[in-house]
């Protein structure tokens, strides 16, 4: 098997920090979408690059030569190793399925035990539901239609503009289908590790996308910071005192998601990029995706005129036609 | 999504404030008080149209108060139990689950200092005002450093 077909197994190390660097420059809504393709983008190749050395190995197993009526002896000689690759990719490959399978089961259960809360605690269906609970808690609840889910407790701890806010942002949330990116990057994830790195910035940035959007139904950022800073600390509050819930982090040597997004709404507009590494950090990412998309074509090629070649070669004397 | 500034906003939202506010003030308000209590945005005929028609679905209680009615949030007897439920659910495995979007997500110490900091330089005063929602969270965060 030639080389192109390892390629997409390494890209993703070098793409991942790439998307990770450009959308930091980025407007939350394109950063989103950047670090979501490249997630499903890259997650696909590898999966295709790990399907076609499992299949090119499978092709030296003797019932599968003769149903196709490969010659066997030629397939040695051209990728003598192919055999021995297929094992570790075919294994790789099927953990990736079964953590695809694992998140997906996670997901729905998740999914459920949210929707019967909500749906306890709304009774009618109101796009708003109330939990009846003094922890400070709020999210986006996907679905037909979406809920945003808010707990008494965070309710409580803003005032009536805050609260229009939160309710904007969360709305925003279910507006852009924002579960859907979220969802993207967590399977992207199950099939490549390193492409568990992208997970967190998006995260991030949808949150960034949604404080805008909020800010901009609102009518005012510095009142989104506000709605965003409050809910944090009410939600901070309990845990705190509630001991060791929290799992012991080192001291934060950068600060969190929450205390950027604020600063980030408090300032007066997007940071200036730097252009050129911008730029650069976009060719980059393109050269890798492209590259990506490129090797698992020239791959799939090499693997379908292998199998032609061998089925064109005269079988030896064990078979004469 | 919205990027204009809308002026009329559908009523799925309206009822969302409305119930938000009456959740907030955790007794029960006349359609003055919510009027009052959502910054006098709304006029308290659209209040009291809003009022009544949650009421019909259920979503509140009424009683009289003088020539009003004053309302309620209907609680659910097995509210408090499926969120109860959800919430060991969602936590039974270690990382967070990565399906609702979180309006907040955790805070360490140095993110909650610098979260204090940020608020209190913002142009708008986040603190002052933020005194008197908050006085019952602040001496208890005080506690146990």
């Amino acid at each position: 098997m030639i080389v192109a077909v390892w390629i997409p197994l390494l890209l993703p190390l070098l793409a991942v920090p790439a998307a990770r660097r450009l959308s930091g420059w980025l407007p939350p809504r394109a950063a989103a979408w950047t670090l979501a393709a490249t997630g499903v983008l890259l997650a696909a190749a590898a999966g295709a690059s790990l399907g076609l050395l499992a299949a090119a190995g499978l092709l030296r197993l003797p019932p599968v030569a003769a149903l196709g009526h490969l010659s066997l002896p030629w397939l040695e000689r051209i990728s003598p190793a192919a055999g021995y690759v297929a094992v570790p990719a075919a294994a790789a490959l099927a953990a990736g399925a079964a953590r695809l399978l694992h998140a997906a089961a996670r997901h729905r259960r998740d999914l459920r035990a949210a929707r019967t809360a909500a749906l306890a605690a709304a009774g009618a269906g109101d796009g708003l539901a109330v939990l009846p609970e003094e922890r400070a808690d709020a999210y986006a609840l996907p679905g037909r239609p979406g809920r945003v889910v808010v707990t008494a407790g965070m309710l409580r701890a803003l005032g009536a503009d805050e609260r229009a806010a939160l309710l904007a942002h969360e709305r925003a949330h279910l507006a852009a289908r924002h579960h859907l990116f979220l969802a993207a990057a967590e399977y992207a994830a199950a099939v490549h590790p390193a492409l568990r790195l992208l997970r967190e910035p998006l995260a991030y940035h949808l949150e960034r996308w949604a404080d805008e959007a909020a800010a901009a139904c609102v009518g005012s950022r510095a009142l989104t910071a506000r709605a965003v800073g409050r809910a944090a600390l009410a939600a901070a509050a309990p845990a705190r005192t509630g001991g060791p819930r929290r799992p012991g982090l080192a001291p934060a040597a950068h600060a969190g998601p929450v205390p950027r997004r604020v600063a980030a709404l408090l300032s007066p507009g997007p940071q200036p990029a730097p252009a050129r590494r911008r730029t650069a950090a976009a060719l980059l990412l393109a050269a890798c995706l492209c590259t990506a998309a490129g090797t698992v074509l020239e791959a799939t090629h090499d693997l379908q005129e292998t199998v032609e070649t061998a089925q064109a070669v005269p079988a030896p004397a064990t078979a004469p036609r | 999504m919205s990027e204009l500034p809308a002026p009329r906003r559908p009523h799925g939202e309206l009822e969302a404030e409305v119930l938000a506010a009456l959740w907030a003030a955790g007794r029960p308000l006349t359609p003055q008080d919510v009027q009052q209590a959502l910054g006098g945005g709304l006029a308290r005929t659209t209040v009291a149209t809003i009022l009544g028609r949650l009421h019909e679905k259920g979503t509140l209680l009424r009683t009289r108060a003088g020539r009003a009615y004053a309302y309620v949030p209907a609680v659910q007897d097995t509210a408090g139990l499926a969120a109860r439920r959800m919430r060991s659910e969602l936590d039974r495995e270690p990382d967070r689950s990565t399906v609702l979007a979180r309006f907040v997500s955790d805070l360490s110490a140095d993110d909650e200092r610098l979260l204090r900091e940020l608020l209190g330089d913002s142009p708008e005063g986040g603190l002052p005002e933020g005194g008197s929602a908050g006085t019952g969270g602040t001496p208890a965060r005080e506690e146990p450093a």
